[in-house]
């Protein structure tokens, strides 16, 4: 069993979370015509060998979305935060 | 039985006369099953993987289109991978066009296969059954069946009568929380002997001139301007002149090597087997209620497979949720396993897409070829796969069968959703 460090529940099991796949991707402006962009946003993945940035939802515990780095080859967590925080982070000081 | 082509010299062929003619000889003077080349300095065409798909790639480039100048080049040893990681399940019952008749001209090569590769690879046409638990999902499954038979697949349905009849050890009773309303069963599927396939394909390929170079990792590719030229491996650089990459579960890191991003992510699905018992199932069982499917093998082991664990992962191992899930289908499906204790446990490496269906197509890059996303359906898959492949090296161009199984389809719109549950990897 994995174990996820929430930052609100502690550590917890796997079982409790619903996985959410590859947070590295970010949608493109809804104004963008280029199609590729969108291909690639809608189905391409890294999908390293190694450490892997993905989102966890607690669906049995808190709901919170969480963006979890995880490595892909031997399983080891190696952190969690909250999922709006990235996106607080990438929206940059308002 | 579809006439073969004898691809063996006589006294190399396997029968009743040779293990006669050898057993008296004291089992001393069986050949060697396949060489073991030192690899040249280049070949017409180099496939990287020595899983079922490359073997079988190998084989059908010889056999059907005379290229016999080919290497395949494994990183660990035959029957390593996923060809011996599987649940043995070959099966034609798909759908989708596209899907349907490939896998419908497999389950046509697997019928012939022990004989054209003159090696038993055991294919057991024990019959498919896959329950339904409520009318809808009973109309679901007449629905495929219809489609199948419309295609010449053979395809039948099942009241609870026939099945108690069939598997009388499905709890079929009106008190399951799940009761049995019917089932859809294809008679011609089965499963076949999953290492014998590698050997057989293997020595096979290697009589009609194939290099099988085991232990030769492969770490980057060769390039001659903007064209891939060979490989570099752990035993020194090999010239191709086209390179066909068939190493599923790692293909992306090949992939990335030649700048190629695909559509795929890596997943763990693992597999079950339980301790030796009496003949109790022989056929091919699918929980409907559940993702779930087992079969018995020859040596007594009930098979068990579920889910994949659901999580990008390169662990050839897999986690307990899902076995507890598994073991909870199948005393669900066939009560009297309940108290079968589990023998062996293991982990592949899948290629998920995103529509649940693979690749066997030409790259944009010049001199790469590519056959990766076999999803969960890489082994009933091994012969068309390689047949298909084979085609589509040789002539720098896909056959019909496998002309839509392109990296385009998705930029296109003209995805082969066999599961229709979106475009998640890890939900196909």
């Amino acid at each position: 069993m994995l174990q996820i460090p929430c930052p609100f529940c502690g550590p917890r099991d796997h079982a409790e979370f619903a996985y959410g796949g590859d947070a590295g991707v970010t949608r493109p402006a809804m104004d963008c015509d280029d199609l590729d962009a969108w291909v690639d946003y809608v189905f391409i993945r890294d999908n390293p060998r190694g450490p892997h940035r993905e989102f966890w939802h607690h669906v049995h515990g808190c709901r919170e979305w969480l963006v979890v780095e995880r490595d892909t080859a031997s399983h080891a967590i190696l952190g969690a935060h909250r999922a709006r925080e990235r996106r607080a982070r990438e929206r940059g000081p308002a | 039985m579809r006439r073969v082509k004898r691809i063996l010299p006589r006294r190399r062929r396997y029968s009743a006369l040779a293990v006669l003619r050898h057993g008296l000889a004291g089992n001393r003077a069986w050949p060697a099953v396949w060489r073991e080349p030192e690899p040249k300095p280049a070949y017409d065409v180099v496939i990287i993987g020595g899983g079922g798909h490359g073997l079988s790639t190998a084989f059908y480039l010889a056999l059907n289109h005379g290229i016999t100048d080919v290497a395949v080049i494994e990183k660990g040893y035959l029957g390593g991978g996923n060809v011996g990681r599987n649940t043995t399940i070959v099966r034609s019952n798909y759908m989708m066009d596209g899907n349907t008749q490939f896998y419908e001209h497999s389950l046509k090569l697997w019928e012939s296969l022990s004989h054209q590769l003159n090696y038993n690879v055991m294919l057991s046409q024990r019959g498919h059954v896959a329950l339904a638990h409520s009318p809808d999902q009973l109309d679901v499954y007449a629905r495929r069946a219809n489609i199948m038979r419309l295609n010449g697949i053979d395809a039948e349905l099942l009241d609870r009568d026939e099945i108690a009849k069939l598997i009388p050890h499905v709890d079929h009773s009106e008190n399951a929380r799940f009761p049995v309303y019917g089932a859809i069963m294809q008679p011609r599927a089965g499963t076949a002997r999953h290492d014998a396939v590698a050997w057989g394909f293997a020595r096979a390929a290697d009589a009609l001139g194939v290099d099988i170079i085991q232990n030769c990792e492969v770490t980057d590719f060769l390039w001659a301007g903007e064209r891939i030229a060979g490989v570099r491996t752990t035993r020194g650089d090999i010239a191709a002149g086209r390179t066909g990459l068939s190493v599923a579960g790692s293909t992306t890191l090949l992939a990335d090597k030649a700048g190629l991003r695909l559509p795929i992510e890596t997943h763990v699905l693992q597999a079950f087997v339980t301790e030796g018992v009496k003949p109790l199932l022989d056929h091919v069982l699918i929980y409907g209620m559940d993702h779930f499917y087992m079969s018995q093998s020859d040596k007594g082991g009930m098979v068990f497979g579920g889910y994949l664990d659901g999580y990008n992962s390169y662990a050839q191992r897999g986690n307990l949720p899902v076995m507890r899930d598994v073991a909870e289908a199948a005393i669900a499906a066939l009560p009297a396993v309940s108290r079968l204790r589990l023998l062996r446990q293991w982990g592949g490496l899948m290629d998920q897409t995103p529509d649940g269906s693979p690749f066997i197509t030409r790259t944009p890059i010049d001199g790469l070829y590519l056959n990766a996303g076999w999803n969960y359906g890489g082994f009933k898959a091994v012969p068309a796969a390689g047949w298909c492949f084979a085609h589509t090296i040789a002539n720098d161009a896909p056959h019909p069968l496998n002309a839509a199984f392109t990296l385009d389809r998705f930029a296109e719109g003209r995805q082969i959703d066999e599961f229709g549950v979106g475009p998640y990897t890890f939900r196909q």
